[in-house]
């Protein structure tokens, strides 16, 4: 009888403890999400060294031990504070004050113990540190008419990432303006660009991949790809071919 | 509670006063010296270790990972690569033998603030204003595992004290009142003001990992002379876990006296502050 008693208090004093601790553990638990971080937001838009797996990837293994930072020879890359935009420790850059010049042998990535830089990464030409945009395009030199041409002529891969592209000056009506263009597949984010703008505040910015680029939605699809990806041949077979009118139909007119 | 008396005096009256702080001054040059192998490269251009506590590479050839680091990638399901598991396996076998806890009273730059604040809370007389259970630090740790799993983030590294300090002091931004700044100062009130030995023995997740590693360590703490114990106390006033002392002393004549708690640290004080010369280290068991 008195054992039974007994051990009936056990199971409930055990059970309150059980449930006290799963509480606190709980309490730490919050806690600790509250700090992790999540998502492009929290992600931040800080430039991250090369080969940096994409997005939250990087916080699953980077260590923030700093062997990136003090294996980049000219200094660029540093480890953020509270006050830039990545959780603190993580390495990152920023492009105006020291850009990346993309060492070949890219000795920050070889540093990194964890593969928080990706080590597949071997061509530096390959690097995606983000992309640059230009953003003044009501300050830009070139947009404006003259010949600054600083990022085009900088670039690391001019002619591939950065070209000038020629269009019609219609405030002058007999010139040209040279407008900077960056071609993202090419563009590695190195940030030379934006390191030498001659503007007060860098016309050409460099930006993280997920801000720059824009995504399309899941669904779409790119007719004239999807096309080629089938060998030219019809999408959906035995679709019903429509009449041609207008200008399609005359003989010679536009090919489809 | 302000103790009657400090430890010390006793043993340096029986001992002498090398004696007195021989494990003390061995475990601060220890400290110190760790902190110089990463500290000379920043400070004067010589680098022998890069990196911090977190990960290190040493002269190139030997890396050393934080193996609670490696579980929190791990859990969150990212494979490492070699160097990192390499670094962490070492790391584990180096303190599988010589218990885990060394790391904390031998190498944490962090036991350097919170011993400070120890000392100072004592010879302040400040009451323990929370008393903390020490399990709080293995809850801790399984929730840290926990969330880094949810998360897909190695959680602990935002808040770690151990390596933001490390970070901090290596990297500069200490100075420049970073987090770092924030968060050391932050556990050295607490330990200070709050409660006693409120970090390293209650809530840190690190020293309970690290204590788990040396479960089955050879190099422990052992009261060999346990029988000229005259209950004076001062080995209880100086442990960081004093719990861990009762079941030493304890043990019958010719029974196992090392300490075999994983919570004890290896520090060595009590070997120190003891007149009759109870304590001594033992590799294995028994004396």
């Amino acid at each position: 009888m008195s054992d039974a008693r007994g051990s009936s208090a056990a199971r409930r004093a055990f059970l309150r403890d059980a449930a006290q601790g799963m509480c606190g553990l709980g309490l730490m638990g919050l806690g600790l999400a509250a700090l992790a971080p999540a998502g492009h937001g929290e992600a931040g838009t800080a430039i991250r060294p090369p080969g940096a797996l994409a997005g939250d990837r990087f916080f699953a293994a980077c260590a923030r031990c700093g062997l990136c930072v003090r294996d980049c020879p000219y200094d660029t890359l540093r480890l953020a504070e509270r006050a830039d935009d990545a959780p603190v420790g993580t390495p990152m850059f920023v492009a105006r004050d020291v850009p990346c010049e993309m060492c070949e042998d890219i000795p920050c990535v070889r540093a990194c113990p964890t593969g928080a830089l990706d080590k597949s990464l071997t061509d530096i030409v390959d690097a995606k540190m983000g992309v640059a945009v230009l953003v003044g395009r009501e300050t830009c030199l070139n947009v404006l008419g003259l010949r600054c041409d600083v990022c085009y002529r900088v670039c690391p891969l001019i002619d591939k990432a950065i070209t000038l592209d020629a269009q019609h000056n219609v405030r002058t009506g007999k010139h040209a303006q040279l407008i900077p263009t960056v071609h993202a597949d090419a563009c590695t984010g190195c940030g030379k660009c934006e390191k030498s703008c001659v503007l007060e505040e860098a016309a050409i910015k460099v930006l993280p991949i997920h801000l720059a680029e824009g995504a399309l939605g899941e669904h779409y699809r790119l007719g004239w790809e999807e096309k080629k990806r089938n060998r030219d041949a019809p999408l959906v077979p035995g679709l019903t071919e429509l009449p041609k009118r207008g200008i399609d139909a005359v003989p010679g007119g536009p090919k489809p | 509670m302000r103790p009657d008396r400090f430890a010390g005096p006793a043993a340096v009256a029986a001992k002498g006063r090398v004696a007195a702080v021989r494990w003390l001054a061995s475990r601060r040059s220890a400290q110190a010296a760790f902190l110089a192998l990463f500290a000379s490269g920043p400070l004067v251009g010589i680098w022998i270790t890069k990196g911090t506590l977190a990960s290190s590479m040493t002269l190139g050839v030997l890396p050393l990972t934080d193996p609670l680091l490696l579980l929190q990638s791990l859990a969150a399901l990212h494979v490492p690569e070699r160097s990192a598991l390499i670094g962490a396996s070492i790391v584990l076998a180096a303190y599988a033998v010589v218990g885990g806890r060394m790391f904390c009273s031998w190498v944490c730059p962090v036991n350097l603030l919170t011993d400070l604040a120890h000392w100072l809370r004592l010879r302040a007389g400040f009451k323990n204003a929370l008393r903390l259970n020490r399990q709080l630090r293995y809850w801790l740790l399984a929730a840290t595992i926990a969330m880094s799993a949810a998360t897909g983030s190695v959680v602990w590294e935002a808040v770690n004290p151990v390596t933001m300090l490390h970070r901090g002091l290596l990297f500069g931004t200490l100075a420049a009142a970073g987090l770092a700044a924030v968060v050391v100062g932050a556990v050295f009130l607490f330990d200070l003001a709050v409660a006693e030995r409120g970090w390293c023995s209650h809530l840190c997740p690190v020293g309970a990992f690290y204590g788990l590693i040396g479960r089955f360590r050879l190099l422990k703490v052992a009261a060999p002379r346990r029988a000229d114990c005259d209950h004076c106390q001062d080995c209880f006033q100086v442990c960081p876990e004093p719990h861990v002392i009762v079941p030493a002393l304890k043990a019958p004549a010719g029974g196992d006296a090392a300490i075999r708690s994983i919570d004890c640290t290896n520090c060595g004080r009590c070997i120190d502050v003891c007149p009759q010369s109870v304590f001594a280290f033992s590799l294995g068991g028994k004396p």
